[in-house]
């Protein structure tokens, strides 16, 4: 079959270089995990358990799948963690927030400095994020940076790591419950939800049409494997769009919620009614 | 609409109650057009490879719109309910007339005019049309029906 050719190739995959990007993830979650326990207030554990399993997810896809990346199953499977499920439990888990909480006054400063700049407002508007994310994918794929990116490993690195940076952007853009000033309205969001998943699956049934002649520059394609990691793509979007959804619309429910105690109104109803009544029919009309 | 209303006396959302209905209508039937027709019975394929661009973009558009309005609606119906607006047969109303309306849509503009895909393949083709489109067009007649008697049953609800 064609195992002959990944295999021979994936050489390098399980020396050490592949291992190093195991480290930071492991500074996040401690750092993390640090942050949440000094928290003077204390910090909601299912937010600490979300960016676990953004970090676990993270391990998973340098980890035992990095040898596999160089078939395109396997990274369509990075892909899919690295650039969308690992980022959305990693800003449900609000570090910033966290950050703000038990970082020291100077830090705090500049944090609120950064996040009141004009650039990064531009940077985090849902529509430049899911450029970035959609559009993104869509260069590695349609471009030889695909073919480039499996000879040189710095190349490859860096793709990974945009993937990861721009799956953040786009999350935290559409429904992170970090502070994020001038965000635009539930509208635009559910507008760049709408467009990135639509390009996502697009881009995913292109590929799959395409499988023969697609990702350009490859010495040894296999159209029958870029036609399953098409669907992998395809499916795995789904499912992180439904998970995106669900995390946007629960922040506009939460931000619905009936603001008022609902246990003293019908109170001032009767007292008026007690004494409206009886006087003027008129007056009931107000109440 | 929702400012009109009296304060302390719970109102219905006439308007919010009926598009809430239609939304989940419409997305339940696409995803049940996915999930029975394309996943459990494979009768549609992922990709027939006859397909053209223009039909491919706006197929994607939909797929995406299907998920979100899914979670959508039913999150709009769920603050309705806990504001006690939710008027439950507008709904109702409202969810055989979205469920019908994609049905026909599907059958008359997907599976006809950009010919994404067919209900089936490698059969005769003219029952399986007539059956979909017409059970569309029920689901969509009683969404009008049950819409009717609803708004005929409450004189008192105002302008609609």
């Amino acid at each position: 079959m064609t195992a002959a050719g990944p295999l021979a190739h994936a050489g390098h995959g399980t020396a050490g270089p592949t291992w190093l990007p195991l480290f930071p993830v492991v500074l996040l979650a401690g750092g993390y995990l640090l942050a949440a326990i000094r928290d003077p207030r204390g910090w909601d554990h299912r937010r600490t358990a979300s960016w676990l399993v953004g970090c676990a997810l993270l391990v998973v896809a340098v980890g035992p799948l990095a040898p596999l990346s160089d078939d395109p199953r396997g990274h369509m499977a990075q892909h899919l963690l690295l650039g969308m499920l690992a980022p959305l439990g990693l800003v449900l888990a609000a570090p910033v927030t966290l950050l703000l909480r038990v970082a020291p006054p100077p830090v705090r400063r500049s944090i609120g400095r950064l996040l009141r700049a004009r650039a990064l407002h531009l940077l985090a508007h849902p529509a430049t994020a899911a450029l970035l994310t959609t559009g993104g994918l869509a260069l590695v794929l349609l471009t030889p940076l695909y073919a480039a990116a499996e000879r040189h490993p710095v190349l490859h690195h860096a793709v990974h790591l945009h993937y990861l940076a721009a799956g953040y952007l786009f999350a935290w853009s559409v429904a992170g419950p970090d502070p994020a000033p001038r965000r635009p309205g539930l509208a635009v969001r559910v507008g760049a939800l709408l467009a990135a998943s639509a390009g996502h699956a697009v881009l995913a049934k292109y590929l799959y049409a395409q499988a023969g002649t697609l990702p350009p520059g490859l010495v040894d394609a296999d159209p029958e494997a870029f036609r399953s990691a098409a669907q992998l793509m395809y499916y795995g979007g789904d499912l992180t769009e439904l998970l995106l959804a669900v995390a946007l619309f629960t922040t506009w429910y939460q931000s619905r919620r009936p603001r008022r105690r609902p246990r003293p109104r019908p109170r001032p109803k009767v007292v008026i009614k007690r004494f409206a009544s009886p006087e003027d029919g008129s007056l009931t009309q107000t109440s | 609409m929702v400012d009109a209303r009296l304060p302390g006396a719970p109102t219905t959302d006439l308007r919010s109650s009926t598009l809430a209905g239609v939304l989940i209508g419409v997305a339940i039937m696409a995803a049940v057009d996915e999930i029975v027709f394309h996943q459990l019975l494979a009768w549609h394929h992922f990709y027939d490879r006859s397909t053209p661009s223009v039909a491919l973009l706006s197929d994607g558009l939909l797929h995406a719109a299907e998920v979100i309005a899914l979670v959508g609606g039913f999150f709009w119906f769920a603050d309705l309910r806990r504001r006690a607006a939710l008027s439950s047969r507008l709904a109702w109303g409202g969810f055989l007339l979205g469920a019908g309306a994609f049905q026909l849509f599907d059958g008359l503009v997907d599976h006809k005019v950009l010919r994404l895909h067919q209900i089936r393949y490698g059969v005769h083709l003219v029952p399986y049309d007539v059956v979909w489109n017409v059970a569309g067009a029920v689901l969509l007649l009683a969404g009008v029906a049950v819409l009717w008697r609803a708004r005929s049953h409450r004189p008192d609800a105002g302008p609609r």
